[in-house]
């Protein structure tokens, strides 16, 4: 599966739901779904600036394919982690340096996107981008 | 349309709520429930109409010109400096400088009153609830001149400990600034009789007026301190406008803080001299609509009549507090006897920030956050708080709506 069918997959899924309490409450349920982080991954180092809330973000691998894993203590952005790995992790740096976000006008979550908004969406797609170019170097 | 004298004299919220066209609009299709006046308030019609008459019919450079436009907004400005010195109970529009907000006003006394007058060994004195604004400028001082900043206890209940207050209060302390009301907590600091402790032992006093001028009386000269700022968009003015209060006598002795025109009287490339007060401390074109704007804003809370904003506030402080005790979890931070309207609250097992995000779509706007006041969250044991904060136009009502909506998020964080 592409970088671009994943988002697909994930727009399909959002057309199911009317309102937004139904979106929040599946980005909710979808955070708490994410994997826990062990003590020793939650360090300063592993924080995503720009984040109202704490997000730690970990990748691993090389750049045929980097490995994502993150976590936070708000449970609307562990949703929309759940969202950025299902779309970046376990592919190529290629593959991420070249992909757009389109998933996020599509559902509805342009409004969480600006640089200055609080819960960081923007700031851990860069951090995803920063790690595809490290990777690549 | 009732003037806001009318609407005092009944308390009509109808009437008061029609002089802010914001809460007219709607948020994601709900009515906007507007519980972030801490951050900054709404403004109302007389003020924006006092800048966009400005602009319309007036706009022109002040004491600069002959001209009549000049003349006319030079009396408009100098008329929202008297308007001021009125609100804040000063003695002299000598007193009354012209700031960017609050934050400049503590800056201006860091480096012209404090930095010539501390070294090595000496105190510069704070609160351990002080908003940034109230802290940065001082660590910079220190920096610049060895002096060490030390703060006054704060108790669990979000006041000051007098006591441990009272024993920091030595020779060595070259000034005790604080903040009148606390902008995380709510909390009203007993500044009077803070002011005379450390007056008693000779320290300068400056108070940071943000949260009290748009809730509570402020009378300067009944505190007795020797500065005081205020920010106009915290008491329905505009934004990038405030005024510093300061004594005049030590003004007259403290330097200029910006060099520019207007605060000089004359200029060689030998040296310059410096302009009579308030003028040596307003270099360059002020902000001139912003000025006649906060001088609106002082307008309108004086006919409105603060003791009556401060009781409506009261009643809305007590009824919402008491129905935010009913949510699962709710923990009240900060639980002064002598509170403004602040709820600054926590829930088990739910973040903020998603309870922030989720009732924004009920319509209703809160802070979340550190309020830019982490050392006292830090206290609390908490990294941030939700944070409803009332104004003037709030209702039980719109308490009721904000209940409602965190119970419902949290039904669906849990």
């Amino acid at each position: 599966m592409s970088i671009d069918s994943a988002q697909q997959d994930i727009v399909d899924t959002f057309e199911f739901f009317d309102d937004w309490m139904d979106r929040y409450q599946y980005l909710i349920d979808l955070g708490k779904q994410l994997p826990e982080l062990a003590p020793e991954d939650m360090l300063a180092d592993n924080l995503v600036s720009g984040c109202q809330s704490q997000v730690w973000l970990l990748a691993s691998g090389d750049k045929s394919k980097l490995c994502f894993r993150a976590n936070s203590d708000a449970a609307i952005v562990s949703g929309l982690i759940a969202l950025l790995l299902q779309i970046y992790s376990n592919r190529s740096a290629t593959e991420i340096l070249d992909s757009k976000p389109w998933f996020v006008d599509k559902i509805g979550l342009s409004e969480h996107l600006s640089p200055t908004r609080a819960n960081g969406l923007a700031s851990m797609l860069t951090t995803i981008k920063q790690h595809a170019v490290l990777a690549s170097q | 349309m009732n003037s806001a004298v009318d609407v005092a004299e009944k308390w009509d919220i109808d009437a008061i709520r029609a002089q802010f066209p914001t809460l007219n609009r709607e948020v994601h299709g709900q009515p906007l429930i507007y519980l972030d006046t801490a951050a900054s308030a709404q403004r109302p019609l007389a003020v924006i109409d006092a800048i966009t008459d400005f602009y319309r019919n007036h706009n022109a450079n002040v004491h600069r010109g002959v001209h009549s436009l000049s003349q006319e907004a030079t009396e408009l400005w100098e008329n929202a400096r008297t308007t001021m010195r009125d609100f804040i109970g000063a003695s002299s529009c000598k007193e009354i400088i012209f700031t960017r907000g609050m934050t400049e006003g503590v800056n201006l006394v860091a480096q012209s009153f404090i930095r010539p007058r501390v070294g090595p060994g000496d105190k510069i004195l704070i609160t351990a609830m002080e908003h940034h604004s109230n802290i940065v400028p001082w660590q910079l001082v220190c920096e610049q001149t060895g002096a060490e900043l030390v703060v006054a206890p704060v108790n669990q209940r979000g006041e000051v400990d007098l006591d441990g207050f009272s024993q920091m209060l030595d020779e060595r302390v070259k000034i005790l600034a604080m903040m009148h009301v606390s902008n995380a907590l709510g909390t009203i600091n007993p500044v009077a009789e803070m002011t005379r402790m450390a007056k008693a032992a000779g320290i300068p006093v400056l108070i940071d007026g943000a949260q009290a001028s748009p809730h509570i009386q402020v009378d300067v000269q009944a505190i007795g301190c020797d500065f005081y700022c205020v920010s106009g968009h915290k008491m329905y003015g505009p934004t990038g406008i405030g005024v510093l209060y300061g004594r005049e006598q030590l003004l007259e002795a403290m330097p200029p803080y910006h060099g520019g025109g207007e605060m000089i009287r004359t200029v060689s490339f030998e040296k310059s001299t410096w302009n009579d007060l308030p003028s040596k401390f307003e270099a360059g074109t002020p902000n001139i609509a912003g000025g006649i704007g906060l001088g609106a804003a002082a307008t309108f809370i004086q006919q409105i009549g603060v003791e009556n904003i401060s009781r409506h506030e009261a009643d809305l402080l007590s009824y919402g507090t008491q129905r935010s005790l009913e949510i699962d979890g709710l923990n009240i931070i900060g639980t002064a006897a002598d509170k403004t309207g602040v709820m600054s609250f926590t829930i088990e097992r739910v973040h903020p920030h998603d309870i922030g995000t989720i009732i924004n779509h009920a319509g209703v706007a809160i802070r979340t956050g550190h309020h830019c006041a982490m050392p006292i969250l830090k206290q609390f044991g908490v990294a941030g708080t939700a944070r409803a904060s009332l104004g003037m136009y709030n209702t039980r009502q719109e308490l009721d709506v904000l209940v409602e909506a965190i119970v419902k998020a949290c039904k669906m964080l849990r």
